[in-house]
């Protein structure tokens, strides 16, 4: 697998809920339709959440994995 | 208001009764994550809830009668923090406590990155979160539209019954 290539990066570390996902909304507005925003967060509650998010805002969760104690989310702008 | 919405947005439909810090945060935590999920989101601010709605507001927290709040200091080593005081009742009795106890309550929340309530408010009214005064709470404690943030409007009980009846989800606070 290559590995993904982010055109924008969101840092939302030390943030509770719902900065994470309040943030995360915002960015994915700032990138194009068919670009890959990069979320790091720390919030133990990001994982479920940033799953129920794409859900339901109807964007692309390509990966979720963790990485240096951190939590990393690249996701895919549908609409 | 009936849902117009072409795009069939889910609504969220809060009652906000609370006025104090700890009660503040579930309707505007709600309302901040729906609305970042595209979701239409009013809330009703009826009762002590109304308060929240105050452009001068700083909400407290009174341990007082509150068996179950955690009573733990933000500061120290870790395995101080971790310790929970038995504070005797009549001790938050005492003047001051309660401004004690918000204060800590207010640190706590910021050591471990949780956005205050003014930053919450701010987030839902510029997300256009509908804010709801209840007009007959504003008659009983003498309350004026202009006494609130410029984002909410004033309705009664049949408003909000109406805006929620199209909610997909209705939560009481």
């Amino acid at each position: 697998m290559t590995a993904l290539q982010a055109d924008k990066t969101l840092d939302c570390s030390g943030a509770l809920c719902p900065i994470p996902v309040i943030k995360t909304s915002r960015a994915i507005k700032e990138v194009e339709v068919g670009q890959v925003l990069k979320l790091i967060a720390t919030d133990p509650g990001a994982p479920p959440d940033m799953e129920a998010w794409s859900r339901q805002t109807g964007n692309e969760l390509l990966d979720a994995h963790t990485e240096d104690g951190k939590f990393v989310f690249f996701i895919r702008r549908v609409k | 208001m009936t849902k117009t919405d072409p795009n069939g947005r889910k609504r969220l439909a809060l009652i906000a009764s609370k006025g104090t810090l700890d009660w503040a945060y579930p309707p505007f935590i709600l309302a901040s994550a729906a609305a970042a999920m595209d979701w239409e989101v009013g809330i009703f601010f009826t009762f002590y809830g109304l308060t929240l709605l105050l452009k001068e507001n700083h909400p407290a927290i009174s341990p007082l009668g509150n068996p179950a709040m955690p009573m733990k200091m933000p500061f120290g080593p870790e395995s101080f923090q971790k310790i929970s005081w038995p504070i005797p009742t009549a001790m938050m009795a005492v003047p001051g406590f309660n401004a004690l106890a918000t204060n800590l309550m207010k640190q706590t929340f910021k050591n471990k990155g949780v956005a205050s309530i003014p930053e919450l408010r701010d987030l839902c009214c510029d997300c256009g979160v509908d804010l709801i005064a209840c007009q007959m709470t504003m008659d009983v404690f003498g309350f004026k539209q202009e006494d609130f943030i410029p984002g909410a409007r004033v309705a009664g009980a049949a408003t909000f019954l109406e805006y929620a009846a199209e909610a997909e989800v209705q939560l009481f606070v």
